[in-house]
């Protein structure tokens, strides 16, 4: 973990809700697709917590949803306005247990893990097939953006304006030539996800947090190894060690 | 040059800063941001006989300056922190530690203090009696005089350390509260504990947190911690260590004016994780600031 200032290059909205920040700084502490960022805004007492879009040496690209005061005060930030970050926290995804054809199945807002994650794959000289769920047609961002890392991606919307109608377990049902897969979004995606999936895989858990970094507690769960904390244990659990 | 040792029962601190219980863990995240042997002391993570997993979450709430926590004790159990924990801990700080002990029952109390007792690390023991007291409907140890005081006895009756007894504001008079502890055998107060709050999401309509109600702090709690600090100063002839909302060097001066010998840093830890560090860099030059040369001189120095 390391606490550093970062300069905001771009803060654009993609859709009406969900906005993409690039940030300038210090990303020597992020050693993982997966892991997030917490955020200090001015007026709020606890930092946000956000995850990782993509990186590089000096640059940080997340992308948010406008939910709530500290996500509002984020989308009125303008550039070259100054952020105090936590940079480097949680587990982040483990790539080393993909085999070559991994699933990267990403809802809403568990979307953006999701790139980092395909690129780092495709990297490693894998083929991973990139399934995104969205409520409809103009909530959805970044598939283009998937489909320039040469992954082949695969959509989903609940009322059917683009892709499947339905949700992201009704494509997964159908495939079944995966080696293991890897999840960010709402629980009830990630738990429908752990019944219907054939393989090994692991889940990204969003928790309210109060310090982001392993110190107070507050977003403890129960697993089957023992109790561990969202924020530095996980986000990412392994689908064999959670008890739904 | 100025001087910031402070003593507390016999054991000098080389400055007044302490992280809180629940607030630092038993020291190793920080010990990886900063060498927090620069610290005064630290109260470790609050302990309890058995091993508790505490509440369901949400266990956090945002506030106006502060948040509300329902972590509910959660801590590995006596056994294992004394096993496991302090010989970690052990690894990364080499200074004299607070014990922070909580307890369901007077028994769960004195079993914990006897365990605690034995461990040299362990400089103070402070008592948290801000924990539903089983035998007494839930109610909170620290809400009754009597209870605090027999709670106090029970513990100083089964081992050789100062015993610090932290007290809970959710009460009407605090100083009484004080002064029995004081009468019952304790060795110095801790105060204030977090003040009982609640949140309700606009959106559910519901308690943010899922236990419903949690425990206040924050900069927001800070004048409430120093008008307590203020009055158990006048009530009892015991060393205090203040806490509530101090977040900056000029907290802890004030704290300290109110009648703090030293001075707890809790919730600012986990937004600011270098604070306890900053507050004790910053502190020779704000003493400067305001002609203080000796903290020691000022300690109570607002009852003059």
């Amino acid at each position: 973990m390391k606490q550093s200032l970062f300069k905001i290059i771009k803060n654009e909205p993609l859709t009406s809700t969900v906005y993409r920040m690039i940030l300038e700084g210090d990303t020597s502490a992020i050693t993982r697709s997966g892991q997030f960022l917490n955020i200090k805004l001015d007026g709020l007492f606890l930092r946000r917590p956000i995850s990782v879009c993509d990186y590089d040496d000096n640059t940080i690209t997340i992308l948010y949803k406008v939910v709530g005061k500290g996500t509002e005060g984020m989308s009125k930030l303008s550039p070259a306005s100054i952020l105090d970050i936590l940079t480097g926290l949680g587990n982040g995804y483990d790539t080393t247990k993909s085999g070559n054809h991994p699933l990267l199945i990403g809802g809403g807002v568990g979307v953006p893990p999701m790139f980092r994650l395909a690129k780092d794959l495709i990297a490693e000289g894998k083929n991973p097939k990139v399934i995104l769920g969205f409520n409809t047609k103009d909530e959805t961002f970044y598939i283009e953006e998937f489909q320039h890392l040469g992954a082949e991606v695969l959509i989903a919307t609940a009322d059917g304006s683009i892709g499947t109608k339905g949700f992201v377990t009704d494509i997964v049902k159908e495939l079944c030539d995966y080696t293991y897969f890897y999840t960010c979004g709402p629980e009830p995606m990630l738990k429908a996800l752990s019944d219907c999936t054939t393989t090994s895989g692991q889940l990204s858990f969003e928790e309210r947090m109060g310090c982001g970094f392993g110190a107070c507690m507050g977003c403890s769960c129960e697993t089957k190894y023992g109790n561990k904390r969202i924020c530095k244990d996980g986000p990412v659990l392994e689908k064999e060690e959670i008890i739904w | 040059m100025v001087n910031t040792k402070v003593t507390l029962s016999g054991i000098t601190l080389d400055n007044p800063i302490i992280p809180a219980s629940g607030t630092f863990g038993y020291g190793y995240e920080f010990a990886e941001l900063y060498d927090i042997n620069i610290l005064g002391s630290f109260s470790f993570k609050g302990t309890t006989k058995e091993p508790r997993f505490g509440n369901p979450t949400p266990r956090i709430a945002e506030c106006t300056g502060g948040m509300i926590n329902s972590v509910g004790l959660q801590n590995p159990g006596i056994e294992k922190v004394i096993q496991e924990e302090l010989p970690k801990m052990k690894k990364v700080f080499h200074k004299p530690v607070i014990a922070n002990i909580s307890g369901f029952s007077v028994e769960e109390y004195v079993y914990c203090c006897q365990k605690i007792d034995q461990e040299d690390q362990v400089g103070i023991i402070e008592v948290n009696v801000s924990c539903p007291n089983v035998h007494h409907g839930g109610m909170s140890f620290g809400t009754s005089p009597e209870v605090a005081a027999e709670v106090t006895r029970a513990v100083k009756a089964v081992t050789k350390k100062p015993v610090y007894i932290k007290l809970s504001p959710n009460v009407t008079d605090i100083a009484s509260i004080a002064k029995t502890c004081e009468e019952a055998g304790a060795d110095g107060i801790s105060l204030i504990n977090t003040l009982m709050g609640m949140r309700i999401d606009l959106k559910t309509g519901k308690p943010v947190i899922a236990n419903k109600m949690g425990g206040f702090s924050g900069s927001a709690i800070f004048p409430v911690a120093v008008r307590m600090v203020y009055q158990v100063y006048e009530a009892v002839n015991l060393p205090i260590i203040g806490m509530g909302g101090v977040s900056s060097p000029e907290d802890v001066l004030e704290m300290m004016l109110a009648g703090a010998t030293a001075v707890q840093v809790g919730a600012a830890n986990l937004v600011e994780p270098y604070i306890c560090k900053n507050i004790i860099e910053k502190l020779p030059e704000v003493m400067k600031k305001y002609g203080i040369t000796d903290l020691n001189d000022i300690i109570g120095g607002a009852h003059k």
